[in-house]
């Protein structure tokens, strides 16, 4: 029998792919249907955040965080307020880090119901992202009667929050969280045992431990290889020392266990959230330093004084002391660092944004090289890429 | 905690005496000076020693400082999950003078350094792969060095009798605005222009009195 030439070819996957999570394009050397190479090409979403916030004061630099990652905003200005606090020296009061590690974990919460769906979608499953997205509403209704956005909070602020939660928000939030456990129940009956997620997911694009080190890997994608690493827990900031909960780790490393780890971190986020809702102090919600935080509405009517620091907040903004920090949190994707450096002016001098999204995504031709096309769709979904961050 | 880092900056220091050039803890932040050319071995010791195990290179990046010379500083973030500790290495360098890859110690350093070269224009020589990775393909210059516009220098638009995005220089419809909000009674260090008249003022004023 004569031999058949067999060519390999290379594929463009995406930037309008339905499961390229936005804008990634992929060129792929294929030998029949299994990669050989696989090379992201991103920045088709680039903005210049980082130059942007260059020319901002810290006020305005703030909302660019939510433009970020904009599956889990709230983490982001989390990172962006505790670099600020760092240089500035500035003391949150206790309601104000109770707030923003409610908020952060419903921020978490908001980002692993998102990618759990996806990424259920991406593997075939339409089911789970049609049951829990009306939570993912919920939540961000929450969120709008927090700040009055949906999305972009702009909530969490250098000292504190902006202002404080409108009455019968915890109550509601505490209600919501007595009935969220079923709802991951019922998409873990729908998902977990599934012999066709299985088949997609088992074994697909596995990472060991030294890995995910040399590439930078955080966050539960870091957990899914059994490195029992959280931020919360080793580096706690804000009220996180506080709090009772456990860190989730799995075995494997593939993509079966990355969607595990999210669906337990979703049970413990709402341990979190209950504690913070239990122990909510009272007392001021951000930091009476009046040259950082801006005073009240009311109080402007009839003091001069707030009325001039009103002006200046907003016009000129406050300087920040010479210096130069690098600040991480644990964000739902990994750890979200910000390394900020001052010069002494009302402007960042940089700011550099380090998304996690963005070492994990080139990790990808480490994750498929030798799968089949179809397990390149399941990797994407699992490493939870957005490209708001990796992109900035 | 400020302690055990000055102590473990002094004993980097100690083991590198040829690469280190100062240690510093500040804001309870440990940051390492190295000299660029030794970069690699500096990184690959921090990873392998047993008192740093910093396992995890979680950041580089360039900062641009274009009245210094060298003009930029590139800058490592380090992460130890043993020692639960962070560190920051600098080294400085400038448009001409490439900084040894650290690809070779850690594999994630590959696209951090893609941007830094992307942006700032910093090569490395030795990278398996040193492409722009953020801007347009075809994109001229490096937008985060502080001499380039904030605006830029083209814009695209979609040309429906060309059928294709045209790139076009830059038009600004409103001109851009920047305000210098340095009050001249704080935070500048520096002498503002007349200040030297004041103070040889006073010195005439002390004299005449004599």
């Amino acid at each position: 029998m004569a031999e058949t030439q067999i060519r390999n070819f290379n594929l463009n996957f995406g930037p309008q792919h339905p499961s390229a999570h936005g804008v990634l394009r992929m060129v792929l050397e294929m030998d029949g249907e299994v990669i050989t190479r696989a090379d992201p090409h991103i920045g088709l979403l680039h903005r210049g955040t980082e130059k942007l916030i260059e020319y901002k004061n810290y006020v305005q630099a703030l909302p660019y965080f939510d433009r970020l990652d904009y599956v889990s905003p709230q983490n982001q200005e989390h990172a962006f307020a505790l670099a600020v606090e760092k240089l500035l020296g500035l003391e949150v009061p206790p309601r104000g880090q109770y707030i923003r590690v409610l908020f952060a974990e419903i921020g978490r919460v908001l980002n692993h119901i998102f990618t759990v769906c996806a990424y259920a979608m991406d593997t075939g499953a339409m089911t789970p992202m049609l049951w829990m997205f009306e939570d993912r509403e919920t939540l961000m209704e929450f969120c709008e009667r927090a700040s009055g956005a949906r999305m972009h909070m702009n909530y969490f602020r250098p000292g504190g929050v902006s202002h404080d939660l409108p009455p019968a928000l915890l109550e509601d939030i505490d209600a919501w969280a007595d009935t969220f456990p079923k709802m991951i129940d019922d998409c873990e009956t729908l998902l977990t045992e599934n012999r066709i997620f299985k088949q997609r997911t088992v074994d697909i694009g596995a990472i060991t431990a030294e890995q995910c080190f040399d590439w930078g890997f955080t966050g539960p994608n870091l957990r899914a290889a059994g490195v029992a690493w959280d931020l919360r827990k080793s580096q706690p900031y804000d009220a996180y020392a506080k709090m009772d909960f456990d860190v989730v780790i799995a075995k494997h490393g593939d993509c079966y266990d990355r969607y595990l780890v999210r669906i337990h971190e979703m049970r413990q986020s709402l341990r979190i959230i209950k504690q913070c809702l239990a122990d909510m102090p009272g007392g001021r919600c951000k930091s009476d330093d009046r040259k950082i935080s801006p005073p009240s509405r009311a109080e402007m009517k009839n003091s001069m004084e707030a009325m001039i620091h009103h002006f200046k907040l907003y016009t000129e903004g406050y300087h920040v002391p010479a210096g130069e920090t690098y600040t991480a949190v644990e964000a739902p994707k990994g750890e979200f660092g910000v390394y900020l450096v001052s010069d002494g002016t009302n402007k960042p001098y940089r700011c550099k944004i380090r998304a996690p999204g963005f070492a994990h995504l080139q990790a990808m031709d480490l994750l498929s090289n030798g799968h089949m096309l179809a397990d390149l769709v399941a990797n994407i979904g699992s490493l939870d890429i957005v490209f708001g961050e990796i992109d900035r | 905690m400020d302690l055990a880092l000055k102590e473990l900056g002094n004993y980097i220091a100690g083991q590198l005496p040829k690469d280190v050039s100062g240690t510093t803890v500040k804001l309870g932040e440990l940051l390492v000076f190295a000299k660029a050319e030794s970069i690699t071995r500096v990184l690959a010791f921090l990873r392998d020693d047993v008192n740093c195990r910093f396992k995890q290179l979680v950041d580089v990046c360039g900062v641009d400082y274009p009245e210094r010379t060298p003009r930029f500083d590139v800058v490592y973030n380090l992460l130890s999950l043993i020692n639960n500790n962070r560190i920051r290495v600098k080294v400085e360098t400038d448009e001409a003078t490439p900084v040894p890859t650290v690809t070779g110690v850690f594999s994630s350093a590959n696209w951090w350094e893609r941007e830094a070269w992307d942006l700032f224009g910093i090569s490395f020589s030795g990278h398996p792969d040193l492409r722009r990775i953020l801007t347009d393909y075809g994109f001229d210059g490096h937008p985060l060095r502080k001499d380039f516009p904030l605006t830029g220098y083209v814009e695209v638009r979609y040309n429906d009798e060309l059928k294709r995005v045209v790139y076009e220089p830059v038009k600004l419809t409103q001109e851009f605005r920047s305000f210098d909000f340095l009050s001249p009674w704080e935070g500048v260090q520096g002498l503002l222009p007349g200040d030297e008249k004041v103070e040889a003022d006073d010195d005439d004023v002390a004299k005449g009195g004599a």
